[in-house]
């Protein structure tokens, strides 16, 4: 009996946010932050999306009309979006390089206000529970796991900063810390810096399965790209 | 990539109207204060002047500083006189120039 009460305690304490609950890291936002993402023509990532539009043309219109609608089906079997694109240009670009980012912008922009598929499925399943194993994993010098600020305390405070949910509606986002775009990859660095934990190397499984299995807890919600992020 | 300049002018406008300006130029605004992990000096690199004119007459200029954030979003209004042209121009350290026009046209 006390064992199954422990085990109880501890599902409902790493349970995970119900769907109703759900909110974007968007709605933790101030009011110029909003302000700055939702105006398209003063959103400082739409210089981004520019370059992306021209490497674009450039680069993949001679297959590619347009690819509305794939961002929020990314990633898929472990390929992440700007892999695919990557893949798909010979490994033409470095992560995180601004023309990398530039067309995976442009190309998520087109999927702007779809809501996320991501399945448990068949073909999701290994890597929907190697994400979710890393989610709950604690790790770092400072033994913390991702579910325990953003599934356990989101709206509270860290620091300055309101802890937001972890839903990746918006990647590449324009964020101010960094003064430029960046991907989710470069901002699970960011937290498994703060929790001292060695960072993978970009375009690593670990971060894509992670990917994926955010993406699942963010099912359905709406795209933002490019959001803008504090 | 080159230099990369985004405004935002209405495309008509009524005469003595007032007029909202947007621009957004994309600039790494290195302040000149950072050192690299070796503790090596970063040089600054900034866009240091911006200036529009509505028709050859100045409208609206500016003097950036270190410390502003990088890709600098400058906002202004001015008054619709009469049709024409608005031209940007952005400059700063190591060479940096930018221009960009738009038409106006006012009723």
């Amino acid at each position: 009996m006390r064992i199954a009460l422990a085990i109880l305690a501890f599902l409902l304490l790493t349970a995970e946010i119900p769907l109703a609950e759900r909110r974007s890291g968007y709605e933790f936002m101030g009011r110029e932050t909003r302000a700055m993402q939702d105006d398209d023509t003063t959103n400082p990532a739409l210089l981004w999306v520019l370059d992306g539009e021209a490497l674009f043309k450039s680069n993949c219109s001679s297959c590619h009309a347009d690819l509305k609608g794939v961002a929020a089906r990314y990633p898929k079997a472990g390929v992440s979006l700007d892999q695919k694109i990557n893949h798909a240009l010979k490994s033409k670009f470095a992560y995180e390089s601004r023309e990398l980012l530039a067309l995976t912008a442009y190309v998520a922009k087109q999927s702007k206000g779809m809501p996320i598929e991501m399945e448990w499925n068949e073909a999701n399943r290994p890597f929907l529970e190697r994400g979710r194993a890393t989610f709950f994993r604690r790790q770092g010098q400072l033994n913390l796991a991702c579910a325990q600020c953003h599934d356990d305390n989101w709206g509270k405070q860290l620091a300055g900063s309101v802890i937001p949910q972890a839903h990746p509606t918006g990647y590449p986002i324009y964020r101010l810390e960094w003064q430029g775009l960046g991907s989710v990859q470069r901002r699970f660095r960011n937290c498994l810096i703060g929790v001292r934990a060695e960072p993978y190397a970009y375009g690593a499984p670990e971060y894509v399965e992670l990917e994926m299995y955010l993406m699942w807890r963010a099912r359905g919600m709406k795209l933002e790209t490019p959001a803008v992020r504090p | 990539m080159a230099a990369r300049v985004v405004v935002n002018v209405p495309a008509t406008a009524k005469r003595g109207e007032v007029i909202e300006i947007r621009t957004l130029a994309g600039h790494e605004m290195e302040t000149g204060f950072r050192r690299t992990d070796r503790g090596v000096l970063i040089p600054r690199d900034i866009i240091t002047r911006f200036v529009c004119t509505y028709n050859g007459v100045e409208v609206f200029s500016a003097d950036l500083h270190p410390a502003m954030a990088a890709n600098p979003l400058i906002s202004f209004t001015t008054i619709a006189t009469e049709s024409g042209t608005l031209e940007f121009k952005w400059t700063g350290d190591n060479g940096y120039s930018a221009t960009q026009s738009a038409a106006i046209n006012v009723t």
